[in-house]
Parts: C-alpha cells; structure tokens; sequence
C-alpha cells in the first residue's frame, strides 16, 4: 500500500536491509489514515474530564510601562467566570524556569511587550473566559517603548551580551581588497503559524501529582517548567504530547508558558484546566522568528572571491532572551554558508525591545546567517557584472584547502561543488539566465529574474548536552512492538522513521510496530525535537533499544540451535539459522516463557563534536546537510507584485529514511522559506502594537503561489559520518532555499533597472516597487 | 469544587442532516458557530480550529442543499458560520466519508496515497474540500492543476508546500470509490424534503422563507442583527466576542436566492453567494474570472453573499469597487403598513450612494438590502478590474481599481471608476472620470487621469501597504489599462501563469 506513483522521488532504489526491508520506502505517515479521516486526536480533540475549566489570558495593551495593578472585577462579575489568576497564586517560582531566569509567570512590575499576559480568567467555557478577559482593567504608568534593534542597539540594550568571531584580520584585508562594498539589510520576522494553536490541558492527579497535555516539542522542559512553577519535584509532573499540530520551532519553548499558566490555574483551583489560545492571542503572546537587521563591509577580489568581511548582527530579540542566545550563535556559525571566510569579523548583538521574546523557528537563525552572505554573492556579481553562480563556485569551500571555517570546524564532507553544478546543469541555470536577459529586454513591464543559492547546514544543537536521546522498545508476548522515544511528533514523519529503523532492527514487518506519545514517564530528560535532530538522536537510541531485545533473542535462539548468537538472522517476521527458521512471533512467546527480557531502553550521544562557548571555537556540528535550489521568478514593476515560476532543487539527506517524507521536508521547507522572504510581514505599528495578528492579515503561502514546475530530486550518497542508516537531518536545512526566491527576485529588481542593494526581506508587492524605483 | 450546572441556553431547535439521518440538537443559542456545535455539543472533533475567521480553512465542512430538486454541496468554513443557518440541510464532517467498513473516500485515499498530510491539523478541512470537489466534479473527474488551486485557495497548509494536495486533488477521481463510501443522492434528497419545516415566527435565530415575512420579521425585530452568509458577522462573535440575542438571516428568503436577467441589467438576490453571483458576472463579462477567484477562499465565497459585501460596507470589500465602475445600483425594502396588512415598499439608488462613512450607510432600521442591479456590458464598453494583495489568493486587497470606459471613435464617451482600499468607504473616483471623459484616448489623457487618481485620494497607511505605495499605485493601474488597450503582451503577472517558464 505504498504510494504508487512518488513522481518526485529519485534515488527510488531497493530500500536498504534486503527486500523487506522498512527503511529506505516511501511508507505513509503512520498517523496518515487517522488524520485524513479526522480520527488522529490532538489536545483539544481529547474527551474533556468532568468540571474541567476553561482559560483565557489578560493581555497587557501597551508595550512597555510600571505595572500598578489589575482591576478583574469586572470581569469577575460575568456569570460563568470561577476566578482570576495572577502572580500570587504561583506557588512556586513567579519567575520561569527558562534558563535565563529573566521571565515572570504573569507581567510583574513592569510590563514589557503589548500582549504579555498577567493572568488568566478561569471560566466554566472558553468563549467566556475570553471575553471576560478582555474587562480586566490595566493600570499601567506608560513608559517609551525600544521597538527597533537599532534603537535598542544605540543604547546598549541587550538580553545577553555581545559576542564577537573573527578569524585573520578584516579590517586590513579590506584595506588591502581590490574592490569592497558596503551595505544595510533587514530581514523580518516570522509568525510560526503552525495550525494547532498553543494549547495546554492540566488535570490534577492524587498527592500533588499532575498531568499535563501539552502540544509541545519538549515535554521535558514543560515538566521542568511546570514543576517550577508550582514548587513541586520533577517527579510530580508528567507531560504527554501525541502529536503536535504543527511546530517549527514554536513550540520548542513557548508550550511552557501555556502549560505553566494552565497548572497555576488548576492548582488553584483543584480542577482540570484548559487552555487554548485563540489564533489573535497566540500571534500577540507568542515568540516569532528573530528579525535581524546587518550592516557590512566585504573586500573581494577581480573574480569575486571574498578577502575580508565585517559583519555586524542585529537580532531583535524583544523583550527576554528565552533562546535567543543560540538562535544568534547559530547565525554566526551559518554566516558562512557554502564559502570560506578568510579574513572575518562578526558582532553580534542581541537586542532587547519592548516585542514578544522571540524564539526558535525552523532553521534557529541559521537563515538569518545565510541570507546576508547571499546577499552579499549577489551584489559581488552585479558590482562586478559577472554571473551570482561564478561568484558562488569561486567563493565554495574546498576540499583540501579553504576547508575550515570562521569557528574552526574542518569542513570534512563538503559536496558542494559536485551538487551545485549537477543542479545548474540539470536546471539549465546557465541557458536560462541568458534566455531571461533577452526576454527582459522586449518586456517592458514584466521583468522575470533568476538564482541559484546552496545551503550548508550545521547538524547537532550547538548546545552539545542536547545531543543525547532515549528510547524504549518493548516486545510484547505477542510479537507487537511499541517504540517510544523522547522526541515529539510534529508531522514531520519522526514516528515513521523511527518505526522502520526499529522494524528493521527486529527483521519485522512495519506495521508490527507502534510508535506511542511523548511521555516524560517513559523517556526523562528528553532533549527537545529541534535542531533537525530527531531522527538521528531518537532513531538511533530506538535503534539501540530494539538491538538489545534482538541480542537477547538471539542468544536465546543460539542456545536452542547450538549455533553462534551472531548467526542468528532477523527478517521478513522470521527468525533464522542454519538450522532452524521460526515465526517472529514462536520465539518471542518462547523467550517470554524462558524469563528472556523482551524490552529494552536504548541511549545514544552524538559523537565527536565539541566547542567552547566562550570563544565559540570548536566542532558544534557532527556534519553538513547540503542542498541547493535554482529559482525563477515574474515581478510586475507596476505594481511590485511577483510571482515564482519554476523551482528546481537538489537536496542531500544521505540514504534517505523515507524519500516521500524526507521531499515532503524538503517541498515544505522551501515554501515555507519563499514566505519568510515574500508575502509574511510582520507589521508593528509605533505603539508596539502587531498589527497583522491572524490570517487575515498575516499572509502565509497558498495553494496558488506554487509553482507548477516544482522539482525535487535528492543527492544519492549516505552520510559520510556513522549516523543512523547513513541518513542525514532534513528538517531544517531545505528551508533556506527560499533564499533563491529573494535573490532571484533581487536579480529581477535588477534588470528592472531598479536598486536589488536597497531591497529589503520580506519582499513584499510594497517593497519589490520601491527597489524598482 | 465540580462544575456548577450551567444555566440552560437561550436558544432553539437545530436539525440537520447526518450521514443520512437527522441530527436534532435543542437550546442552540443564536449566536452559536456550526464549529461549536459540532465539536462541544456533538462531540465531533475532526473538524478544527485554527483561526476561527474563516481564513485557515481547518474547519471547512460540507453542506448540501436541495436547489431546484437537485442535491448541491458547498464546502463552508464552519468556523465562522452560525449553527442555525444549517438547519434543514445536509452536513459532512471528516467523520462522515470512510465506509462503516473503515475504507476510506477517494478524498481521503487520495491525501494518503500522496503524502499529502504531515502535522494532519488542516487535513480534515483539505478533505473536506477535495470531498465537496469530488461530488461537484462527477466523481473527481476532470480536475486539472488549475481547478484545484483555485477550490483549494480558501485551505492553509504550513507543513507540505501543498505539492502533494494538488497532486491528491488531480488522482482522486481515478480511484475506486468503495462500497458504503458515496452519497446516496436520492435518500439524501428525500430525507432533506422530510426534514423541512415552517420557518418559525418568533425564535432567536429567524431565517424566514418568503420576502415578505423576511420584511415583516425586520419590522418587528429591528435590533435583530441582520446576516447572510456570516462571512464578516461571524468575526464578531468569534474575535470581537458579540451577543446577538436576535439573528435575522436573510438567506432563507426564496425570492433572494434567484439572479434574473433582464435586457439592461441582472438583479442579483441579497440571498445569492458570491461563488453564484460572481458567475454570473463573470459569464457577463469573462474577464472578471480571475478576479472572482480571488474573492476570499472558495469556503468564503460559497457562504459569504455579495449583499452582505455590500451591506457591509467594509472599505475593502472587493466587490464594492466592481460595481461601482459597473453603475450597479441597490434596491433596499421594507414592510410598509397598510390599511389592508403592508406591502413591500422599495428604493432604489447607486451603490456608492449607500455609504455615509466608515461602515455607516443610509439604510434605515426597518430596510434590508434586496438586490443588486448590475448594467449589462456594452459593446463599446472596456471593463478591467484590478486587485493588488500581498498574497495572490484570498488576500485583502490593499488597492482594488475597477474601471468601466466607453471609447467611441477614439474618444472616451464614459467613465466609470470603482476604487477601494483608498479612503474610509468604496469610493467613486468622480474626479479621475472627469479628468478621463470626453478626452481623446490616448497616452496624455492617461498619464494626466493617473495623476489626476493619484491626487483623488489620501488613503491611509496600514498593514497591508502604506499610503504612497497605495497612490503609487492607483496611477500605475491606470497605465496598466493604457497598455493593455494598446494590446501590449505579457503585462500582467496573471498571463504568465500558464506560460512555462524558460526552458
């Protein structure tokens, strides 16, 4: 029942462990059948316990000032309304347990962004929670709002501290370049606008105990969060998570403030609690993509090699560090992309302003890095009337030489220039490009432009604790299996993935095996599902887990056989030796009544990487995931809009797991990219008020921005490092092919005669008119 | 501490139509979203939530409706769609398409065959769209890249790139449709005529069946709030959190849900959707087509009415502008008592006159908007109609132009100009027509009317785009008609859709 005609895939070859094997095929979503029939349950789908309560946060209307107090009467006059919740009924911790220890619970004191909560109406159903909500009166002396990362940059504002990467000399290595260029550049922000909301359910369990639903991508730190708050031991909170409706990166912190406000709200009230963000509160409470703003100087030479860069980065991080930290780190570390950096310079600045803390998204600052050295490709080619590619292949990393990075990686596995010139010539880059230029020139109006970006990206948390992963696979008396691990499944086919490796650890048929939630019950200390990790972490350590039920079988069949445990073969639900060939299922009813352990945890750590975070020196990364996408696009130099025509991609995720996952991945990543950089702005007028806060407003890829000619094809070689079937991470990575899209667009603003250097991201119809004009 | 009881709700009888059978749900309060009533009351969660606006799609669910003795399906945002406008039609949820045996419906099939569910939230709501494609297409038949994006314009997806839902939506048709899968139309048709009833007098949710009880019911509730396909009304339960305790839905209206053509003009009922009346217009003048398309999502257009549109008055609906360059004119009414019982009492007057200010018209308390006038094209008539959105699909439009010119012997005899987006209301642009008629029709006349549209308006800077942008615009669109009179190539973005990209 697998997909019989996956016209995207390529490397379609025989899946890897024989015939029968479950990975290396295009299987369906295991919750595929459930969600296209709406069975899959999600938080807010799960049968509610009886006298559970209903939440609904107080948000502050103004984006910086002393906080005096909240007048809830009002609402607490609305029949069906239970109670107010504010910092006094914490019993824990009133501030957050995130780790820079910088986040109230609720607003104290002062109030810092315009959405920050205060405090919750409880009421016996949500709209009325809602509504009550909004009569809480604010009493807030109103201070000057910092809303730029300039602004807050001129006067020092900071959540963390500056941190400064050079390598050689920049400053004398543009003194001495043949040619520099400087340049300002801005990048918006990005709403995750995952289609699950935030959403968190609390029931109170005996003793203190709690349970806690939570839609998140790290139920360990929700536990840990939650505890905190509510000045309990870890042990008391368990958090479960089936699936997610979408994550990308926001609900790796932002579910624990939900779950946090909704255990506050049940503790006091000794009931279950709800709480589920209506779409306008989750876009004005939560985090979003960090926007950044640059400013630079490059030095390059005749051909457009790169001699000296000074970079400085602006992240706007609103108004606490949350994981702002790492999010800038990793655009130090990605600033880089493809190309060597002799003689560098980065700052990176880590702005405070009065706007939601912003947090991890797809990609964690990886794009923000990227984008501005594609930027800068770009403006090289055109200072230099040659060609964006020729400037890209002269500036690549090579292979025995210019191999090692700004942080002092060796780029060990770099296929770059084999991948990028097999996708020129697959995509006709070169003939297209010229072709392009003539068309222009008899088309007044409509300009068409063309690009073709690559990607490099780090693959490990920089944060190298977090690479570490757990997973438990039982086998039951008869012969199911059940694999649970500690990531999270957010659509992104963990599950699936997991279930093949583990089916074909046991040499059993897929099906027999069932991927369960998230439960800090079974797996602790989970590391968040981020980074593009989750496969390789928790496939590996379910990988590990179902190995050791399998040698434990195998030694039990050794001993019966008389044969070498070793010799003991796994495959298509069947047992077998030279001597003997049993069902799956005889030998683990045998080993059951022979007392042999048919369950086991499995643990793995990600090797050889390292780093000091002081000096951001180091190997964070265990390897490189690569791509490349060559875009084309229309504008309308009347009206700014644009349109993408054509999309060619060739991407590498090693031996791939699942090859329809891993391009879904890939299609998903890009489009997801292509609207960080063209239609999804985040606008916030002078007040700090975000004025596009739903869909309504707030534009997100549709179905007709994508192009019919829409081309994936994978890159056919496994992971040069020992990771989980040769596969490599595909989460993120893909996403920064969108930047084609913006720089085909700025190619197109070009031959429009108009300013590509003053265009910034997102290129909205507004903003592609003014770089024409 | 347990729930206390809630207090029972205000509200009355819904029934609608399930799988088949009748579902009948007592004490539904007016103001209740079809979303909420199937989630909270029925307990049927595969439809979601995402946005609650009827932006997202995730709630989408199919009605069907007896229309001229045969079954129609519409897929609606549930979301933002009152609960008791439902009632006597048929209901399809993600629930209602498996087989009992647990086969899955071609729509479903199709999803999973192609990889086209990743994080599944808006899954059911894409399903639900695909659905209402495959029973309007005969089975899935016929369904090119084209149609899909356009039907599924109304539907999000944050995780696939969408790639594989068009391919879903092209291959469903091929699949075998499996026993206990389809709808029995017949059945469906006669359990809908049994599930008829009277429209009620006095109930908290009127939805009356003829204009003149429409009429009187206004007379006598004149606080009731007025909707019809609750496209914009429903945001104000849901976001602005309103209590209507009277709803007056004039939908159910049979006289309204008609379009009739007459030699001049069509009259469009204020009970027509916008997928019906934008047909119309279209086979009217064919040039509109995208346009239409790009009207809000299909979910929106197949509730959402263009009276309502235009009783609205929002200063960026779409269709305000169109109409306005198209001379349409509205007929309002109301119940006039007489000696003998009442009558229908009706005015008539043009569009643009209907705006006071901001979302403030001349209706009085006891009119309703009936119908909509629209010309009919003329042989010398040039009608282009321009929209400009950050998003293609289902976007708000930061600037809408719409132009009408008659151009007789290189002159312009007539010009008729819509424009939205630049001021308070929908506007007429009377200075730019003037500025345009009785000119020779050339590139001066042009150049001088676009500076003429640039200097009309001082719109205001927002989210969607900034008041120069805006100006910038109006008189950029100008030059787009000039050009395109000329019979220039390849001007508009649109033209290059179906083109294939260099090779």
């Amino acid at each position: 029942m697998n997909a019989p005609d996956l016209k995207l895939v390529v490397d379609n070859k025989a899946p890897l462990g024989g015939t029968n094997a479950a990975a290396g095929v295009s299987r369906f979503h295991e919750s595929a059948r459930a969600q296209v029939a709406g069975a899959a349950t999600y938080i807010d789908d799960i049968p509610e316990v009886r006298g559970t309560l209903h939440a609904a946060p107080v948000c502050s209307p103004v984006a910086h000032g002393r906080l005096k107090g909240l007048d809830a009467s009002a609402a607490l006059a609305v029949p069906g309304v239970r109670g107010f919740i504010g910092p006094e009924h914490i019993p824990g911790d009133r501030m957050l347990a995130a780790f820079a220890h910088d986040e109230p619970v609720f607003a104290e004191g002062t109030v810092q962004f315009l959405g920050q909560v205060g405090g919750l109406i409880v009421a016996d159903d949500v709209m009325t929670a809602r509504r009550a909500a909004r009569l809480v009166k604010w009493d807030i002396e109103a201070l000057e709002p910092v809303l730029t990362p300039q602004q807050a940059h001129a006067q020092q504002s900071y959540v963390l501290p500056p941190v400064h990467v050079t390598r050689g000399d920049a400053a004398a290595a543009l003194q001495r370049a043949a040619h520099t260029l400087t340049g300002a550049f801005e990048v918006g922000g990005q709403e995750h606008f995952y289609l699950e909301g935030q959403i968190a359910y609390v029931l109170p369990l005996e003793q203190n105990q709690w349970w806690v639903y939570s839609s998140t991508q790290h139920p360990g730190e929700v536990q840990h969060w939650v505890s905190h708050a509510l000045g309990l031991a870890n042990h008391s909170v368990t958090v479960e998570c089936r699936r997610m409706g979408g994550g990308f990166g926001g609900k790796e912190t932002q579910a624990g403030h939900l779950a946090v406000w909704a255990a506050v709200a049940a503790q006091t009230f000794r009931c279950p609690v709800k709480l589920r963000l209506d779409r306008d509160d989750d876009f004005m409470i939560t985090g979003k993509r960090h926007p950044f703003a640059y400013q630079y100087q490059v030095g390059f030479d005749h051909t457009g090699r790169l001699c000296g860069l000074e970079l400085d980065m602006l992240a706007n991080c609103g108004f606490s560090a949350d994981l702002s930290g790492p999010v800038a780190d990793r655009a130090i570390f990605h600033a880089d992309n493809a190309y060597y950096l002799e003689d560098v310079a980065i700052h990176s600045y880590r702005c405070k302003t009065n706007t939601q803390s912003h947090t991890a998204y797809r990609g964690f600052g990886g794009p923000q890095g990227v984008i501005v050295i594609e930027r800068i490709m770009g403006d090289i080619a055109r200072h230099l009337g040659i060609d964006a590619l020729d400037v890209r292949l002269a500036n690549l990393y090579g292979i025995e030489e210019r191999n090692v990075t700004h942080y002092q990686m060796a780029v060990e596995d770099n296929i770059l220039q084999p991948l990028i010139t097999t996708l020129a010539q697959t995509a006709n880059y070169r003939e297209r490009a010229e072709q392009i230029a003539e068309w222009n020139a008899g088309s007044p109006v409509i300009k068409r432009g063309i690009a073709l970006t690559p990607v490099k990206f780090g693959i490990s948390f920089t944060a190298t604790l977090f690479n570490q992963a757990g997973a438990l696979v039982h086998v039951y008396t008869d012969g199911s299996v059940q694999v649970n691990h500690g990531g999270t499944e957010m659509g992104q086919g963990l599950n699936t993935k997991v279930a093949a490796i583990v089916a074909d650890e046991l040499g059993v048929p897929f099906e027999r095996v069932l991927s369960t939630a998230s439960d800090t019950s079974k797996v602790p200390n989970a590391s968040a599902t981020a980074a593009s990790s989750g496969t390789d972490l928790n496939g590996r350590a379910a990988q590990f887990a179902a190995r050791q039920v399998r040698q434990n079988l195998a030694a039990f069949v050794a001993g019966l056989d008389g044969v070498g445990a070793g010799a003991v073969r796994f495959e298509g639900g069947q047992v077998i030796t030279e001597k003997t060939t049993r069902t799956w299922e005889a030998v683990v009813g045998a080993a059951y009544a022979n007392r042999i352990q048919l369950w086991s945890d499995g643990f793995y750590r990600t090797p050889k990487i390292h780093y000091d975070k002081v000096t951001m020196l180091g190997r964070p990364f265990y390897y490189f995931a690569y791509g490349a996408a060559v875009t084309e696009v229309a504008i309308d130099t009347l009206t700014g809009e644009s349109r993408v025509l054509k999309v060619d991609i060739l991407h590498d995720v090693g031996r791939s797991i699942n090859p329809a996952i891993d391009i879904g991945q890939i299609e998903g990543g890009f489009v997801q990219g292509m609207g960080w950089l063209t239609t999804e702005q985040l606008v916030w007028n002078g007040k700090g008020y975000l004025q596009t806060h739903a869909p309504s407003t707030y534009k997100i890829p549709a179905t007709g921005d994508i192009p019919a000619h829409f081309n994936v094809a994978l890159w056919p070689e496994p992971n040069r490092e020992d990771n989980v079937h040769g596969s490599k991470a595909v989460g993120e990575p893909p996403f920064m092919l969108g930047i084609s899209v913006f720089e085909a667009l700025r190619d197109a603003v070009a031959q429009a005669g108009g300013r590509p250097q003053a265009m910034n991201a997102p290129a909205t119809a507004e903003e592609v008119l003014r770089a024409c004009s | 501490m347990l729930a206390r009881m809630k207090p029972p709700a205000p509200g009355q009888t819904l029934r609608f139509l399930r799988r088949g059978e009748p579902v009948t749900l007592s004490h539904v309060a007016p103001d209740r979203t079809l979303l909420e009533v199937l989630r909270e009351d029925l307990r049927l969660t595969a439809t979601k939530e995402g946005c609650g606006e009827g932006d997202c799609g995730a709630c989408t669910v199919v009605l069907g409706e007896v229309v001229n003795g045969q079954l129609t399906y519409k897929a609606i945002n549930s979301c933002i769609r009152l609960a008791h406008s439902v009632d006597g039609m048929a209901v399809w949820t993600a629930e209602d398409l498996a087989s009992p045996a647990g086969d899955l419906h071609p729509s479903q099939e199709a999803m999973v065959r192609c990889h086209g569910s990743q994080c599944g939230f808006c899954t059911p709501g894409f399903v639900m769209s695909l659905f209402g494609m495959y029973q309007n297409t005969g089975g899935g038949q016929g369904i090119t890249r084209e149609q899909a994006q356009a039907d599924l314009s109304g539907n999000l997806c944050r995780c696939t790139g969408y790639r594989p839902i068009l391919d879903a939506a092209q291959s469903m048709g091929a699949l075998p449709l499996p026993a206990g899968c389809g709808v029995d139309e017949a059945d469906t048709v006669t359990a809908l005529k049994a599930l008829k009833k009277k429209p009620a007098t006095d109930t908290p949710y009127l939805r009356p069946g003829t204009l003149a009880a429409l009429l009187q019911a206004r007379a006598a509730h004149p606080k009731a709030q007025i909707v019809a396909g609750c496209t914009d009304v429903g945001l104000w339960v849901t976001k602005m959190h309103k209590r209507f305790e009277r709803v007056l839905d004039v939908t159910g209206a049979r006289e309204l849900q008609r379009i009739e053509t007459y030699p001049h003009h069509i009259a469009i009922g204020a009970g027509v959707t916008l997928t019906d009346a934008f047909a119309a217009l279209v086979k009217e003048r064919p040039q509109l087509k995208t346009f239409g398309q790009r009207f809000a999502g299909l979910p929106v257009r197949n509730s959402g009415t263009l009276g309502g549109n235009v009783a609205n008055g929002s200063p960026i609906g779409d269709s305000m502008p169109l109409l306005i360059a198209l001379g349409a004119s509205i007929v309002l009414m109301r119940w006039k008592k007489t000696a003998a019982g009442g009558e229908i009492a009706h005015r008539e007057l043009p569009l643009e006159d209907l705006y006071t200010g901001y979302r403030t018209n001349v209706m009085r308390p006891d009119e309703i908007l009936a119908w909509i006038k629209v010309p009919r094209p003329t042989a010398q008539e040039q009608v282009r109609v321009y929209k400009i959105s950050k998003r293609f699909d289902d976007d708000i439009s930061a600037v809408c132009l719409a132009i009408r010119l008659g151009i007789t012997d290189g002159r312009v005899t007539m010009a008729s100009i819509g424009a939205g987006g630049v001021a308070a209301t929908p506007v007429r642009a009377r200075r730019t027509e003037a500025a345009l008629t009785g000119q020779a029709w050339s590139e001066d006349t042009i150049m001088a009317a676009a500076a003429t549209l640039r200097d009309e308006f001082q719109p205001i800077s927002d989210m969607r785009a900034s008041a120069h942008y805006r100006t910038t615009v109006l008189g950029n669109l100008l030059r787009r008609l000039w050009l395109e009179s000329q019979g220039a190539a390849v001007i508009q973005l649109d033209s290059l859709q179906n083109v294939e990209a260099l090779t």
